[in-house]
């Protein structure tokens, strides 16, 4: 299959290891990957910080850079939950009918990397090989706007030599939330606390998630702490072999 | 959104300091933050039970919503048809345009009774509009008969959540507050939960049978009969409802459900979601007064009617104070409901106080969330709570003029719409290699690292790889 990739901006600027794992996984399956150039972002972040009108150059932008994509693969399920649930509904709004067409199409061609993994390619054991401690955080856009599940565990559990651990309180925020993290950032930092705790009390030596932003906030956290845990996103442990 | 001349806006207590502010505060209170994790932490385990074993329950929902959304879109109607059914059975119906109206026309029924004390049922709508401190003004003391509510009158307090209102308090300090502030108790009082619910007990009896004038709320009107319904825990409201001589129930204008015949649906959506109980101790109905009773209904707009022209914000009105969406909140079960400011806290004050007072009242706190999505997947009337705070966090932002924050949004965005200049952007990331070490992030850097950009972006390795 030929799958573009939508890479993401923060995989893209900052991450870009997440970005090649995606790529170097799909590959590995034997499929073609694209990266159309002319993507930037989903524009969520305009979206809800309250900027939706500034946000719909953005979304054009997207919904134009992957016009002739057959799939088109996130590895995030927060860029990928604003793709399917906001950019037909703000285009529709600020009175672009056409684009909130457009957009509706692209988002029936989206999905987040375990989705098109579980759901597309009905694969759970993609040959990976990681033998470490791991816990995994399910990100809140991927339970509960894009409703993954258990695929992202299904996935890990599937890894050979992988020790997953549970993490308690799994399905609690972590406290990112986008820009909520700087303009409540003693709210963010109480939430970001208990989840380290819940990271820490399960001896793991990796924190696993689907969304790199996510990991950033928890991840940087767990560094300022200088705990040891790595934050690695789920493609880094799925492309990881012996 | 469309707003008409002379829409009233909500007054009352619905509003407080920022946010960010007053929860910096809440977060410090070490004694709080272990009250609210174990309430929440209980409640939301009984709600997930009660409501995983009900293999209807997205079908009840729907219902819920569908028969709320049928009341907002016929509100006229409906409220007509229950004042006129209020009014056949010798109800007499008063209409407010707001908080200070509902306070004015209450307190001037009180006075005509020459009453000096008046007994009330918990009530969301009589804090909203602030009806005991009026009547206060008016040398009336209102005594709250919720064992909770009674709690934070007693405390000189403000009520921290919808359902529980001292839901902050543990009942150590319960028993202090008693010790310290109820007449003729005990002063051996110890904190078992026995023994303080026997001290309120005692207390409360004395006003049952003495004070002559009730004041309620209703958890729902009923437009066909003129039917009003109080769902409670204690039957300390049912004692109000039914022994005074005059009985005052201030009622927001969207409390209503059409039919008899929906009280099926919405009580057992209720209980289930609030406390987490198959069915509540006692539901009390009344249609008209009871023999020998004067009963009154006031009516209350206060912001309702300018929150139901907005079609993006109107879905808060579908709300039955349930606090699911609080319990279930991971903000709210940090900071608690007083960091909230309103009468309502949690995910659905987050979307109800500022649309019933104007956003510009209230501009923190459609912020006041990381979107999680928790709150509507708990939500018994399904309101989509994230979507809503998203379009309020528009209505404060172009309620503004060009703040630094919309002109870097507004850079960022026409970087973002064109690959080539984001690209350009992107790669400026390298040279921040050397000041995100040494630059903080205002609010980032106190708590987590910054990420290190990296020496390629994605985009430059999958060109010169390829």
């Amino acid at each position: 299959m030929r799958v573009a990739l939508f890479v993401t901006c923060l995989v893209d600027g900052l991450f870009p290891d997440v970005g090649k794992a995606t790529v170097r996984l799909l590959e590995r399956l034997g499929h073609e990957v694209v990266v159309p150039p002319a993507q930037t972002c989903c524009g969520q972040m305009h979206i809800n910080t309250g900027y939706p009108g500034q946000a719909l150059p953005v979304i054009r932008n997207h919904v134009e850079a992957f016009e002739h994509a057959d799939v088109i693969v996130a590895p995030s399920g927060s860029c990928a939950g604003s793709v399917r649930h906001q950019h037909a509904d703000v285009a529709r709004k600020h009175g672009d009918a056409k684009l909130a067409e457009a957009a509706a199409d692209t988002a029936k061609r989206t999905y987040e990397l375990s989705e098109f993994l579980v759901d597309v390619l009905g694969v759970t054991d993609v040959g990976a090989y990681f033998p470490h401690r791991v816990t995994y955080h399910p990100t809140c856009h991927s339970l509960r706007v894009l409703k993954v599940g258990d695929r992202p565990l299904r996935l890990l559990r599937a890894v050979e030599g992988i020790d997953l651990v549970e993490l308690p309180a799994a399905d609690t925020c972590c406290g990112f939330g986008g820009t909520f993290a700087l303009k409540n950032s003693d709210t963010s930092t109480a939430m970001l606390g208990d989840k380290m705790s819940a990271v820490l009390s399960t001896k793991a030596g990796v924190l696993t998630a689907g969304d790199s932003s996510c990991l950033m906030h928890i991840g940087g956290g767990l560094s300022r702490l200088r705990s040891g845990v790595r934050p690695l996103h789920l493609a880094q442990i799925l492309e990881h072999t012996r | 959104m469309t707003t008409f001349l002379g829409m009233p806006a909500g007054g009352g207590n619905l509003t407080g300091e920022p946010f960010p502010q007053a929860a910096r505060e809440a977060l410090g209170n070490a004694q709080l933050r272990r009250n609210l994790a174990k309430a929440t932490g209980t409640i939301r385990a009984k709600r997930a039970n009660v409501v995983g074993e009900l293999p209807d329950w997205a079908q009840l929902r729907a219902a819920g919503a569908a028969i709320k959304d049928d009341v907002l879109a016929n509100l006229d109607e409906y409220l007509l048809r229950f004042e006129e059914a209020l009014t056949s059975r010798g109800t007499h119906v008063h209409w407010a345009r707001d908080a200070e109206e509902a306070n004015r026309i209450v307190t001037d029924l009180v006075r005509a009774t020459g009453t000096r004390e008046v007994i009330k049922v918990k009530s969301m709508a009589t804090v909203e509009i602030g009806l005991n401190e009026a009547l206060a003004d008016i040398g009336v003391h209102a005594v709250e008969t919720d064992l909770a509510e009674l709690i934070v009158q007693l405390g000189k307090d403000k009520s921290s959540h919808i359902l529980v209102p001292a839901i902050h308090r543990n009942r150590s300090e319960i028993r202090d507050i008693f010790r310290r502030e109820m007449p003729g108790v005990d002063p051996g009082l110890t904190d078992d939960p026995r023994a303080l619910a026997e001290a309120a007990r005692r207390h409360l009896r004395h006003k049952f049978m003495t004070v002559d004038v009730a004041i309620s709320g209703a958890n729902f009107g009923v437009a066909e009969t003129g039917s009003l319904v109080v769902v409670e825990s204690e039957g300390n409201g049912r004692m109000c409802l039914t022994l005074p001589r005059t009985l005052i129930s201030v009622v927001g204008i969207e409390k209503l459900v059409p039919r008899w015949q929906d009280l099926e649906v919405f009580l057992q959506l209720l209980p289930r979601s609030s406390t987490g109980e198959r069915m509540n101790p006692y539901t009390s109905v009344w249609t008209g007064p009871t023999e020998g009773q004067t009963s009154h209904v006031v009516l209350v707009d206060n912001g309702r009617t300018a929150t139901l022209a907005d079609p993006d914000g109107r879905a808060a009105l579908r709300c039955i104070r349930c606090s699911a969406c609080l319990n279930s909140c991971p903000v709210y079960e940090r900071t608690g409901g007083h960091a909230y400011g309103s009468t309502y806290p949690g995910p659905i004050g987050a979307v109800l106080s500022p649309q019933l007072t104007g956003v510009d009242r209230n501009p923190t706190l459609p912020f006041a969330s990381s979107l999680c999505g928790v709150c509507y997947d708990v939500c018994p009337v399904a309101i989509d709570i994230p979507s809503m705070l998203v379009h309020l966090r528009e209505r404060v932002v172009s309620a503004k003029r060009a703040t630094p924050e919309s002109t870097a949004m507004r850079a960022l965005a026409w970087a973002m719409s064109d690959a080539r200049r984001w690209r350009r952007l992107v790669r400026l990331g390298k040279f921040g290699r050397l000041a995100s070490r040494h630059v903080p992030l205002p609010g980032w850097s106190t708590a987590r690292d910054l990420p290190q950009p990296p020496k390629e972006t994605f985009r430059d390795w999958w060109e010169s790889s390829r």
